[in-house]
């Protein structure tokens, strides 16, 4: 037994002296299983210059969009006391001049990463949700239910979704969240047959059959076989549905179908477009909010995309 | 008379980790007529040399050494006169004939393409020959115009069969070809392989995993191990009579129902092949052999005379270097 | 025969899709909506309840909801969209005025972008790791990324408007121009709004293209034509490519209906006189009649487009027949 130099003698040795035996402890094992895991994945990761370029971006803009409520002040945000006047070019006060209440469109701009951001995220969360729920809900149970949770994934799937997204959005009326649901709504689907599609192929492997012939009961098979396989299909689709969404987001800002009183890219871009900034060629109010949206959606479909060749080992490079 | 003639054959493949060298110094000749087997665990390079022979690699690759088929060395053969050596000189079955078929051109069609590409033949005439070779393989002629998926894996493996005999090549390479079959199938394509050998008089190099299988076809046994060639010799010998102490391992682990020196439990052998990045020093099988002795990890092993006709890469056989302490 | 109860699948699934759109723009807009809500724009129509009731007769809204739907389902089928709240005038009609441009604008940009975003996907996955694939990729990821609207202005701005070399809007210009001129001032026009969305949907083509052929290029088959000895270029010409081909083909024809849509707010920015100007009005005006039938096209032309994309497919690809 190695005594540890500053323990007294006349106290037992205990196994607080011992070095620590390695960890018998399943729950342990499991955590350092996945913190291994975890270790590959990020040096694989790593090689990816996609990937690599895309993290930096998407870290850079999420800061952005935490840090703007110090570099913005609220009070410029607001329309009845704006700090310049309307319409002004670029300068040094307005690096991207003003919009057509006179707030500058830098702030704007820095302000919009937010909401754009969260709608992206937030509709994300809906979409993964719901889709993932429907695909291996339907996948695991098969029969009826997979024939009902198949036809409605089906059904969203063939429906064009900007009409889709025209009559809901009529209907419900403009608000964030009602964005967000939208978005939810029309994008649900394609997840859903994506996982489905997973789920069946997990559900024939070897170990989920083991476990059935063990008696292991759905939920166990679902938490704990199923969903974990299915999770890297999962996790690589949401990063390419955040991308998707915020482009969606755009979109919707673009048709006057987004929140009139918030603030978003698309939306300034669409305040610009109405306000007659695209035959006055106001190029620097209608250009930057852009550039941003391109930015971090190309942002998102490199982590997508470099995340996609790390889990799908066919058509990494040898 | 040899068809082909492999000598001291390096393949390196160039990744994202750095170099991997699969094979590791390999020679050996093949003659009209005669059938070496290849054996060994995976990843010991044995299908990267079938790969490396018609020089099927990726340009990344590194391969030296000299492949010489028919009298023509092909890893320096102009693409033009390669493509022309392919499958005329040499041709391949492939292994797990799961995807080895175009899914969406029918079967005869692909069969048709080898011979027309090599200019052998016109299209009606290839079609004739198609079907043929079709017949000949036990297949009936109006599988012609079947797609891969209405063929079953014992059929399909059947039409990659046809398909290289389709340019009368001189050295066939069956690498795997019954692999992915059931133990039924695979005997009769064992059989079918068999006697179109013995019939074409063709010269075959099998390579497989299967050690048993080998005993059946071959008449010289190769086993490979970590990239090299660690012994060989006539097909009988080698398995009855195992001179390395790894070939007797695997021999170990196919045991022959009836043969009475296989009573007992099979025996596997424990440890996993090494990494080809990091090899062994001395004899790469040292850490996993139970003969092992102290001078295993620095001595550089080479194919000394283990028997009549038969060398090994072991410090125990007749040939090798006698070290006077080192040894008992 | 197999072939021809995979028609008959895909065809009654089309049908029974077409069906559960139909009811749910029905259940949408009377049983959620408040019809008369709507009919009277919020509210902004001030009626009493006397004309209020004459409405309510008018347009059926008394009867009860099976009938409705039933009228409604007999409306539909007969072209009867209702009344623009904007013009006043038939929906149809206006409908099939601004069917024609738009027809036109996205055709050509599918067509264009399908082709040349598979001949850069199959270039760049077959040169994988060099300049041109590491560029075009790029490229489009880029594309794949900008908003088609947004992409649009830039376009605008530069091209029409600092440079002046296109004209900003419209389909042609107010002289009466005939024959070759004509043509020549109608492709002028279209070009911007064309490249526009050729371009934004074309990153999309090229990058599943190259996915798709790079797992292609991985399979067996792969390497035993090139065993036999086939030349490179017949290799990808003969067995990559189709196999490629297979999933890309079905994401043609399912993109429409997101071109269709990114047609909306391109027709919007170039002041081009289609359906999706039709749209971008309608929304604004909150004209319910016209976004209700437009979303009713919309889902018919993607439904029929999906069944056509099934029933070709099943001629290319050899396993699907089996039903």
């Amino acid at each position: 037994m190695i005594t540890s130099p500053h323990q007294p003698d006349d106290l037992t040795v205990g196994t607080e002296a011992a070095p620590p035996p390695a960890p018998r402890d399943p729950k342990k094992i499991k955590w350092l299983r996945r913190k291994r895991a975890l270790a590959g994945f990020w040096l694989v990761y790593r090689q990816s210059k996609m990937g690599m370029v895309g993290l930096i971006l998407l870290v850079t803009f999420i800061f952005l969009a935490l840090a703007a409520p110090l570099l913005v002040s609220r009070t410029d945000l607001g329309v009845s006391d704006p700090p310049g006047a309307p319409f002004l070019r670029p300068s040094g006060e307005f690096p991207l001049g003003t919009d057509d209440f006179g707030r500058s469109v830098l702030d704007l701009v820095i302000y919009g990463s937010r909401i754009s951001l969260i709608v992206g995220f937030a509709a994300t969360v809906m979409t993964m949700t719901v889709g993932a729920a429907v695909g291996i809900i339907g996948g695991y149970y098969g029969g009826k239910t997979d024939t009902l949770m198949n036809a409605l994934t089906n059904w969203f799937l063939v429906i064009p979704w900007i009409p889709l997204a025209i009559v809901l959005a009529s209907i419900l009326g403009r608000s964030l969240f009602n964005t967000i649901l939208v978005i939810g709504l029309t994008s649900w689907a394609g997840t859903a047959r994506l996982v489905r599609a997973d789920t069946l192929s997990v559900k024939e492997r070897p170990y989920v059959e083991r476990a059935r012939a063990l008696g292991a009961s759905n939920w166990h098979l679902v938490s704990r076989h199923i969903l974990p396989n299915v999770m890297p299909v999962i996790f690589a689709n949401t990063v390419l549905t955040v991308a998707l969404s915020i482009l969606a987001e755009t979109t919707l800002s673009l048709l006057g179908l987004g929140d009139p009183s918030s603030i978003s890219w698309g939306g300034v871009i669409f305040d610009a477009f109405d306000a007659g900034a695209l035959s006055a060629g106001l190029w620097w109010w209608l250009i930057p909010p852009g550039i941003c949206i391109c930015l971090v959606t190309l942002a998102f479909t490199m982590c997508g995309y470099a995340l996609d060749e790390v889990l799908n080992p066919k058509i990494r490079e040898r | 008379m040899s068809v082909l003639s492999v000598g001291d054959l390096h393949v390196t493949y160039r990744t994202k980790g750095g170099d991997v060298p699969a094979v590791r110094g390999v020679s050996f000749d093949i003659d009209k007529g005669h059938v070496l087997g290849l054996a060994g665990e995976s990843g010991c390079g044995k299908s990267t040399i079938a790969g490396a022979i018609l020089r099927l690699h990726s340009p990344k690759t590194k391969i030296e050494g000299n492949v010489i088929i028919d009298g023509q060395d092909v890893l320096s053969l102009k693409p033009g006169r390669l493509r022309a050596v392919r499958w005329t000189g040499a041709s391949i079955i492939f292994q797990g004939a799961l995807h080895a078929l175009n899914p969406v051109r029918r079967v005869g069609d692909q069969i048709v393409e080898a011979i027309t590409v090599h200019k052998l033949a016109g299209e009606r005439e290839a079609r004739v020959r198609t079907a043929e070779l079709l017949e000949e393989v036990g297949l009936p002629a109006r599988r012609i115009d079947d797609y891969p998926h209405e063929l079953s894996g014992g059929q399909k493996q059947r039409v990659m069969i046809a398909m290289a005999l389709a340019c009368n090549p001189s050295l066939v390479i069956a690498d795997e070809p019954t692999t992915a079959l059931d133990v039924m199938v695979q005997a009769q394509v064992l059989q079918l392989l068999k006697s179109l050998q013995r019939e074409l008089g063709l010269a075959m190099l099998f390579i497989t995993h299967d050690l048993s299988v080998l005993v059946e076809v071959a008449d010289r046994i190769a086993i490979m191990y970590a990239g090299q060639i660690i012994e060989e010799g006539p097909a009988e010998h080698v398995f009855h009579d195992p001179a390395h102490p790894y070939t007797k391992a695997l021999a170990g682990a196919f045991p022959a129902i009836g043969d009475a020196r296989f009573r007992g439990k099979p025996a596997g052998l424990g440890g996993d092949p090494p990494d080809p990045q990091h090899v062994p020093s001395g004899c790469p099988f040292h850490p996993r052999c139970p003969e092992a002795i102290a001078v295993c990890p620095t001595l550089d092993v080479e194919l000394w005379t283990a028997g009549e006709d038969r060398r090994a890469a072991c410090v125990h056989v007749s040939g090798a270097p006698v070290l006077s302490e080192s040894r008992e | 025969m197999g072939s021809r109860r995979y028609l008959l699948r895909k065809v009654l699934h089309a049908i029974a899709t077409l069906t559960f759109v139909l009811a749910f723009n029905f259940v949408l807009f009377r049983a959620i909506g408040d019809p008369v809500k709507l009919l009277t724009r919020g509210g902004s129509l001030h009626l009493d309840p006397k004309e209020q009731q004459a409405l309510r007769e008018e347009f059926g809204l008394d009867d009860p909801l099976p009938a409705q739907f039933v009228n409604y389902l007999g409306d539909t089928l007969r072209g009867e969209f209702g009344y623009s709240f904007a013009s006043g005038r038939p929906v149809i009609k206006e409908i099939r005025e601004k069917m024609g441009p738009t027809l036109l604008l996205v055709g050509i940009s599918t067509l264009l972008s399908a082709a040349i975003g598979i001949l850069i996907g199959i270039k760049g996955a077959w040169r994988r790791g060099s300049a041109f694939d590491t560029g075009s990729l790029l490229g489009s990821l880029t594309l794949y990324s900008m908003p088609e609207g947004w992409l649009g202005m830039i376009l605008l701005i530069t091209f029409a408007g600092t440079l002046g070399w296109f004209p900003s809007g419209g389909i042609e210009s107010t002289d009466q121009l005939t024959g070759f001129a004509h043509l020549v001032d109608l492709s002028k026009h279209l070009f911007l709004p064309c490249l526009t969305l050729t371009l934004g949907y074309l990153g999309e083509f090229a990058i599943i293209m190259r996915s798709s052929l790079l797992e292609v290029m991985g399979e067996d088959f792969v390497q035993t034509a090139r065993a036999k000895g086939v030349r490179d270029k017949d290799v990808r010409r003969r067995h990559a490519v189709p196999n490629a081909l297979l999933p890309t083909f079905t994401l043609a024809f399912y993109s429409v209906g997101f071109i269709l849509g990114g047609a909306v707010l391109i027709e919007q920015v170039f002041s081009y006189p289609g359906l999706g100007q039709l749209t971008y009005g309608a929304i604004d005006q909150e004209d319910f009649p016209v976004i209700q039938a437009i979303f009713l096209l919309g889902s018919a032309a993607v439904i029929f487009f999906n069944l056509l994309a099934d029933i070709l497919y099943g001629y290319l690809d050899p396993r699907v027949k089996e039903a």
